[in-house]
């Protein structure tokens, strides 16, 4: 049972692109196609930027009168689906994992390169076919969980393009977590076990399962409701004798599942940054392990938490109440490891610190108020207020997205060779912790006090709080600036960062930057403790460092 | 289970560093792909299963299903689950002239199928929007007569390159062959569970 590999089947080198070029191409290699992920992520990440720009514009006033209702609708909709499918999910998942992963396991590309590259294709156009849907007819307008009946009621064309653009990103999610499975579980180098591989392997590993595991029932519920959307069958419709709950049942399988999706290889990320920046091993890799693990046993059978309000037996309410409370165990103790592995160390506040510091901060309130939300009696009150809209925001806004600029900021000179500009990178991070702190923190004073969410217009008594959102969320746009400045002053004239700017232990530092086709001009270096600073005979076990 | 690469590559592999040696891992990711592609189903047999506890369906919206057409189909499928790996014994015996003919009937046996499922579409007394039984009868056989089509087509394509002398699968490269078997086996395994959940419970 073995197999000799030629890693790259590409094209002869003088047959494929160069230079920029090469971004655009079917390019096979895991750093292209994780750089493809990336930008691509972050395009989209402008435009469901500008429709949350939009949402904070209308809601700075109680009337809908920045725009029409069922805009709003449409807006509120494309936002949560880009941001979720189309720079979240990919972002931390195609784009580092792509790039890191075969580092990690010292191999010289993905398990499977061509599936890589399909898989990553697929995303632009389901993207830009979710957003031309605006101009059609217009876009969905029930909101990235599309429940029935409100999917079936609203205008047909927008819902169904929406139902074909997540399916082929559910497909593209899907492809890749194969991959990373296949490429971590079977293409280590030789001499590297398991339990020595950098901790976001171990987050990938967890994640992929749950991709595969979960995404799929996605895909049969979307194409059972475009079943009931187009072919007029009553799954979902009740006045058919359907069953609405069943959706919500599927679609929670996946969606709860999904949020671990966005946030464990968030904590992968974390996890490979905080050590070099404080100089000391990871704080209980073992305990990282485990955690990560029962966060995705536990993260499968916890659905029905977002279902307290929709009929729910008691029984039902019990077990997903006590599970979810569980799930806050192993969060908790990676938590608490990432504050052990910087106490007494070496901190240095640069940029990717700071992001990883305002992540540890952010994802502590946002899953304090997800426990709160797990107990019955506190989320039949707050279901669908704004109080969610804040904790969500917290975990995916304040966690990912802060572990995204973080990870931009650490990796950055391994993409490009050069050195960002780490004044500009702190006052981006300010910016932007004070602007997403001022956006989401009122909102849940907000839903405490029973703002609905979803709804363009609201009462009056509320503008004061919503007006201070509002600032809160300018901050983050123009927060957007210093950053897209900084990227391209420092891709232009940024300073020789050389092959390891952070003295970092981890595989994908021992080569050039940034690094050549197939990773290594020799054999791949052989990491067998990616953590060891401030230990004294740390270097002895780099084998293969040049 | 030794899958050999063209001797071009393995000679280069001795000095080419950026030639390693793995496991084969390309059933490994097929069988990922497998589970998630289980999953989907395991989606619509919970939905199913969930309609029929507790959606209020009177007693005339659920029709009783003929069983024999079914398990005519039943059999079919598990015969081509045999035939199929009766193929393989003689890939490995490199009896090519054989295996082509086992293969053959497993395509014969899964278009039959086909064919036997439409008959039983046409049959039916009740059509795709008549109730939530009937269009969940049609999803879940509909996307497995989907999977069904699928491998047939798999089984002919494999058929076609086990052909002597220019055929690319054989004794030495089977993996494309060990992998429509695989997922061959798959689609028979839901049949089976479908078979039950639909027509026996």
């Amino acid at each position: 049972m073995t197999i000799s590999l030629k890693p790259s089947n590409s094209p002869p080198e003088k047959l494929q692109p160069t230079g920029w070029l090469k971004y655009l191409s079917f390019s096979l290699d895991h750093k292209v196609i994780g750089l493809q992920y990336l930008v691509c992520g972050f395009l989209f990440y402008l435009i469901g930027g500008s429709l949350a720009g939009a949402i904070r514009v209308e809601l700075i006033s109680p009337l809908s009168d920045f725009m029409p209702r069922e805009v709003y609708n449409q807006v509120l909709t494309l936002h949560g689906t880009i941001m979720i499918f189309l720079w979240i999910v990919p972002v931390v998942n195609g784009a580092f994992g792509n790039y890191l992963i075969p580092f990690y396991v010292g191999a010289r590309d993905m398990a499977f390169p061509r599936l890589n590259a399909v898989a990553f294709w697929l995303i632009p156009p389901s993207g830009l076919m979710l957003i031309t849907s605006y101009f059609i007819n217009g876009a969905a307008q029930s909101g990235w969980t599309a429940y029935p009946p409100l999917s079936i009621t609203t205008p047909a064309a927008g819902q169904i393009i929406w139902i074909l653009s997540v399916l082929l990103l559910g497909g593209s999610s899907i492809f890749g977590g194969i991959n990373f499975i296949a490429t971590i579980l079977k293409l280590r180098r030789p001499g590297l076990k398991l339990m020595q591989l950098p901790m976001y392997c171990w987050a990938m590993l967890g994640t992929s399962i749950l991709v595969v595991l979960s995404t799929p029932v996605l895909a049969g519920t979307l194409i059972l409701l475009s079943f009931d959307i187009v072919a007029h069958t009553g799954f979902f419709n009740p006045s058919l004798g359907g069953n609405v709950i069943v959706y919500q049942h599927l679609f929670w399988f996946y969606s709860h599942p999904a949020v671990y999706i966005m946030v464990l290889p968030a904590f992968g990320l974390v996890s490979e940054i905080l050590p070099i920046h404080s100089r000391k091993p990871l704080f209980g890799y073992t305990t990282m392990v485990f955690s990560i693990m029962g966060i995705v046993v536990l993260g499968l059978v916890v659905w029905a938490h977002h279902m307290f309000t929709s009929g729910t037996p008691p029984w039902m309410r019990l077990f997903f109440t006590i599970a979810t409370a569980f799930i806050a165990v192993p969060t908790g103790i990676k938590f608490f490891n990432w504050v052990a592995t910087l106490w007494g160390g070496k901190i240095s506040l640069n940029a990717a610190m700071l992001f990883s510091c305002g992540f540890i901060i952010n994802f502590v309130l946002g899953g304090i108020t997800g426990v709160a939300l797990a107990q019955v009696p506190f989320d039949v009150h707050v279901h669908d207020t704004y109080f969610v809209v804040a904790h969500f925001h917290y975990i995916v806004y304040g966690g990912s997205v802060f572990v995204i600029f973080s990870s931009i900021y650490h990796w950055f000179p391994k993409f490009t060779g050069k050195m960002l500009n780490e004044n500009l990178g702190r006052f981006h991070f300010i910016i932007t912790f004070i602007g997403f702190n001022l956006c989401f923190a009122p909102q849940h004073w907000l839903g405490l006090n029973g703002m609905p969410r979803r709804v363009a217009e609201y009462d009056p008594q509320f503008q004061l709080i919503n007006q201070i959102s509002s600032v809160g969320a300018l901050l983050m746009a123009l927060s957007t600036l210093p950053f897209l400045w900084n990227i391209l002053q420092s891709i232009l004239y940024g300073d020789d960062a050389g092959d390891n700017p952070w003295n970092a232990l981890t595989p994908e530092w021992l080569t050039t930057s940034p690094p050549p086709v197939e990773n290594w001009k020799g054999e791949a270096p052989l990491v067998l403790e990616p953590y060891g600073y401030g230990e004294k005979d740390s270097n002895k076990t780099q084998e293969g460092m040049k | 289970m030794t899958s050999t690469v063209p001797a071009e590559q393995s000679s280069e592999s001795k000095k080419d560093l950026s030639t390693e040696e793995h496991e084969d891992f390309r059933l490994f990711g097929l069988i990922a792909f497998l589970i998630a592609d289980g999953m989907t189903f395991a989606g619509f047999f919970a939905a199913y299963l969930t309609f029929k506890a507790v959606n209020p369906i009177g007693p005339d919206a659920i029709y009783e299903l003929e069983l024999p057409l079914p398990t005519l189909n039943t059999v079919l499928l598990l015969v081509s689950s045999f035939t199929f790996h009766r193929a393989g014994k003689f890939l490995e015996k490199n009896e090519s002239k054989q295996c082509q003919k086992w293969l053959l009937i497993t395509g014969a046996l899964g278009v039959a199928f086909l064919i036997s499922q439409m008959f039983e579409y046409f049959t039916l007394p009740f059509g795709l929007t008549d109730n939530l039984f009937a269009s969940t009868f049609y999803a879940l056989t509909g996307f497995h007569g989907l999977h069904v089509t699928l491998g047939s087509i798999m089984i002919m394509i494999i058929w076609w390159q086990t052909r002597i002398p220019s055929g690319r699968v054989n004794n030495e490269n089977k993996f494309p062959f060990e992998a429509v078997e695989l997922y061959w086996h798959f689609v028979d395994g839901i049949w089976v569970v479908l078979f039950i959940i639909l027509y026996l419970l």
